[in-house]
């Protein structure tokens, strides 16, 4: 056997299938090589009072190049994604350039080839973003993208989003098979034009201008329709109201092939945060009430959100040194999102490992690679995590170029100790391997 | 001891004023005050032109006796007014500007004849103050200082033209100038 | 007291002292020399993101009567034209050693942040649609000085409230002096949730007009019809502006008042605007004696050096 393999020992297996003690052995192949008790390999990692499961999928990342570099990199994202248990993420298109053509895509893979998670490009539906005309998908298909998304920003033409679903859905030939899912980002801009926060009681007193839950609630009503129209699935992103979660529950129990996530912050802050006009916590989708808080929390509960997601979106100091209306929105959120998941969610951690692994990996289309299962001959992408320790968050101490976490100071349960992709211990004890 | 000091001079900037020796009698006062007024008609040959201003807030009554007794003596009314300098101060920060303190000067000072009137005559730095801040409202002929109590330790060229009494103290000692007479004594 | 940003910052007790030291600064103003050397020495900078002329000179005469030295940082020719973060900006103002910054911003909490990253006193001259506690000020100091305590009185504040720093800074400073405030206006030109706020509302005018103590009128942005948040000026003047009609309908003793610069013919009649007891003017004359008290308080005035010994004199 010329394969070098770790064995992960003392750890408590979680996968698709279920629980059970048992120890892993990866090889560096990439291929799990065995699951039992009592094994061993050339290297050992102990996993005593911690869980074993497939490594993270984060169908929301923001990583900044080509474009932001100062902001964010591809590997320094990916470092960062590394160490929050993340395998996998999946990189939005909003760079700059925008992710919209087969030359930046293919710039994107490239930096990523080597990098210690597994990043993938999601492409733009519209040239340039702009929600005026198609991008090449069949070409970006060929190349790899399985996730379509204008992120930042919603395709504001009915026509043209009835257009890209059934486009899209027509390219399952080109990828193996693989669904394509078109990832919206819900927002109306009639409704959200010229607004930096939640439209309620917070904004109205700070006098900072607020977008109502029915930006969002309106464009997830008209995509439920479309996906109804088309029979393509709509992935929805940040859901972040109570509304949306109740309009995806219903369409959910029509029958309809959406899917959706919730971010991180938006199951844990407030618009009430923005009290003191912090730029950290502007963020869009904004932060919502308690009982959209509330509602998000249930959706994840129940399964009606299928995902957790970071949208992590990195933004240098001096660029988040503005006022509340001029900063840029966005926060960090891969170093910090199973603690934080961890932490806030009321959930049993096969349902939240659920929502963090193997489901964003099969809307992703990558769930061949990623999410388990974990057995012999599977992929050996995991993560060894602590549901106990605890720790203080802080900003400066992350592998991400920016350090506008809104968790600043905040005390959390649960952390990542060692990740693994493609059988390499990437990540040991908190520590990233290179 | 003006209400400004007293203020000052209450926890925690200091402690409590204890009267130590009462160095003028009610009776006292009322003479110097008469006299004073003696001294300032014959020094400006008369009433005429004399407009009386006292310091906010020890100067203010004793201004209003000066009238009244130059009023009983010359049978003229003298236009009586009170100044509050504190913002004209050089120690301005250390000394609150006090609302009920008001300033009001009676009529346009240039050309008049300006008595200044405090109860205490320290370092000169009020009286100092005071001169800036009567300029503002228009240029005098004149200015002439009137205290009921010089205690020494000036530390500005200025001196007074009427005096009530001169007492010799110690810095660490307060005067008080009231009602009932003038009192030398202590903060503990 | 180090900076003054909102009114939500000022107790009762607070804003009786500022006003009652506007009346010390408001004698100044009187005299022959209208100038005391209470702030000599002290560098003020006017930081004015967003055209203001009015609340600028007023400002400005106010520092200057005060011997302050003043120095301008002139927004549209600076730098923050080529892209440098407000932090930068105010931070080198700070490194000239300005002992106070009024800042004028169209964002909202501007000031608040700026606070934050210097140590000279910050006064908000204006963020947004958050805050002109100045304004307020001296509108209280306005009315106090007609009516007497605002306790149990009834203003009404009408029209352009959504957009307007001067109604939230209003209604708060109002209600702190135990007035009873009532918002006027079309839930166009409403904030969208008025949850904890200390204001009633109507959508009615003329509801409101015999019962009322002051009626405040808000400027009507013009540019804002573009939006159309009303049908026309024409028919907003009809519903919400103080017509003569209206006027006439007003106690005899009962205050008009406008922070300026008024739109005559849409939230107020022209002829109504000349009226005895309309105060418009006397707002700006009071404005420069209560932003001296403000200035004074925060840079001049030692009230917290109280505990100096030295101060025994």
């Amino acid at each position: 056997m010329s394969d070098k393999t770790t064995a992960i020992k003392g750890g408590t297996v979680i996968d698709q299938s279920g629980s059970r003690r048992a120890d892993v052995v990866v090889s560096d192949d990439g291929t799990i090589v065995a699951v039992g008790e009592g094994l061993d390999g050339d290297v050992t990692l102990d996993a005593t009072d911690c869980v074993v499961s497939p490594g993270f999928v984060d169908l929301h990342v923001h990583l900044r190049q080509p474009g932001k570099e100062e902001a964010e990199t591809i590997e320094s994202g990916a470092r960062g994604a590394a160490l929050g248990g993340f395998t996998s993420i999946i990189a939005m298109p909003n760079t700059t350039p925008a992710m919209d053509c087969a030359s930046v895509v293919r710039e994107v893979i490239d930096l990523a080839a080597d990098t210690i998670c597994d990043v993938r490009p999601s492409a733009a539906i519209t040239i340039g973003r702009d929600g005026d005309a198609l991008t090449p998908m069949a070409e970006l298909v060929k190349l790899g993208v399985r996730v379509f998304t204008d992120d930042g920003t919603g395709v504001q033409d009915d026509r043209l989003m009835r257009t890209a679903l059934e486009y899209a859905g027509s390219l399952a030939h080109l990828s193996g098979g693989q669904p394509i899912v078109l990832a919206q980002h819900c927002e109306v801009n009639a409704l959200s034009d010229g607004t930096f926060m939640h439209e309620g009681e917070w904004s109205s007193r700070l006098g900072i201008p607020g977008q109502p839950a029915e930006a969002e609630e309106l464009m997830v009503m008209r995509d439920i329709a479309l996906a109804r129209l088309t029979g393509t699935r709509v992935h929805f992103q940040h859901m972040s109201t109570a509304g949306s979660v109740a309009m995806i529950r219903a369409a959910k129990e029509a029958g309809l092939p959406v899917t959706a996530e919730a971010a991180t912050h938006h199951f844990c802050l407030t618009d009430a945060c923005c009290a003191d006009y912090d730029p950290v916590y502007k963020v869009h989708p904004p932060l919502r009430t308690d009982a959209d808080v509330a509602a998000v929390k249930e959706g994840l509960q129940d399964g009606t959100i299928d995902a957790i997601a970071t949208d992590h979106a990195p933004h240098t100091p001096q660029d988040k040194e503005r006022t509340f209306a001029d900063a840029p929105p966005g926060m960090l959120g891969l170093e910090t999102a199973f603690a934080i998941a961890n932490t806030h969610l009321e959930m049993p951690i096969e349902n939240l490992l659920a929502a963090m692994s193997w489901r964003p990996a099969a809307i992703a289309g990558i769930q061949d690679e990623h999410g388990g299962p974990i057995a012999d001959g599977g992929r050996a992408n995991l993560v060894v995590l602590d549901p106990n320790t605890t720790w203080t968050v802080a900003g400066d101490a992350m592998a991400s170029r920016s350090n506008n976490t809104p968790y600043e100071g905040m005390a959390v349960r649960g952390r990542t100790r060692h990740t693994i992709l493609q059988g390499e211990a990437v990540v040991i004890d908190g520590e990233a391997q290179r | 001891m003006a209400e400004r000091e007293r203020r000052l001079a209450a926890p925690p900037a200091g402690g409590e004023f204890q009267a130590r020796t009462r160095v003028m009698t009610s009776e006292d006062v009322t003479r110097a005050v008469r006299r004073m007024a003696h001294e300032i008609l014959e020094r400006n040959s008369g009433a005429a032109d004399l407009m009386i201003i006292g310091l906010q807030t020890g100067g203010v009554a004793l201004a209003h006796y000066l009238a009244d007794d130059i009023k009983e003596i010359e049978g003229s009314e003298i236009p009586v007014g009170s100044l509050d300098a504190t913002m004209h101060r050089d120690d301005f920060g250390l000394r609150p500007v006090m609302p009920e303190a008001v300033t009001e000067i009676p009529g346009d000072p240039t050309g008049r004849v300006i008595i200044l009137v405090d109860d205490v005559l320290y370092t000169g730095r009020t009286v100092r103050a005071a001169l800036d801040a009567v300029h503002s409202y228009g240029r005098p002929a004149a200015i002439q200082l009137a205290v009921m109590v010089d205690r020494g330790h000036r530390e500005l060229p200025i001196r007074p033209d009427f005096v009530g009494k001169n007492l010799p103290t110690r810095r660490d000692e307060l005067v008080d100038v009231h009602d009932d007479g003038v009192d030398l004594g202590d903060v503990t | 007291m180090r900076h003054l940003l909102s009114m939500a910052d000022l107790d009762r007790d607070d804003i009786e002292q500022i006003l009652n030291l506007a009346d010390s600064f408001a004698e100044v103003g009187k005299r022959q020399i209208p100038k005391v050397p209470a702030l000599r020495g002290k560098t003020i900078a006017w930081l004015f993101y967003e055209d203001s002329t009015r609340t600028r000179l007023s400002f400005e005469t106010a520092a200057k009567r005060l011997s302050a030295d003043t120095m301008n940082f002139s927004v549209g020719s600076s730098s923050v034209n080529k892209g440098e973060s407000l932090r930068d900006t105010v931070e080198t103002i700070a490194a000239m050693g300005v002992d106070g910054v009024v800042v004028r911003h169209r964002g909202a909490g501007a000031p608040h942040r700026i606070a934050e990253w210097i140590d000279a006193s910050v006064v908000n001259a204006g963020d947004g649609w958050h805050q002109h506690p100045t304004q307020s000020l001296l509108d209280l100091y306005t009315a106090t000085r007609h009516l007497g305590s605002l306790d149990g009185r009834r203003i009404a504040i009408v029209g352009d409230i959504k957009y307007s720093r001067v109604a939230r800074s209003n209604a708060i400073g109002f209600a702190t002096l135990g007035a009873e405030v009532t918002f006027v206006a079309p839930q166009t030109l409403l904030p969208p949730s008025l949850e904890g706020w200390p204001v009633k509302v109507t959508h009615d005018l003329d509801e409101v007009m015999e019962d009322i103590d002051i009626c405040y009128l808000l400027r009507m942005q013009l540019e804002r019809q573009e939006q159309a948040v009303v049908p026309t000026l024409r028919e907003f003047h009809e519903e919400y502006g103080l017509t003569t009609e209206r006027a006439d309908r007003l106690r005899e003793e009962s205050l008009i008042m406008h922070p300026g610069p008024m739109n005559r013919g849409v939230e107020i009649a022209g002829e109504v605007a000349d009226r005895p007891n309309a105060v418009i003017t006397e707002q700006v004359i009071n404005g420069i004696a209560v932003r001296m008290a403000v200035l004074y308080l925060l840079l001049g005035s030692g009230l917290n050096l109280v505990d100096n010994q030295e101060a025994v004199a």
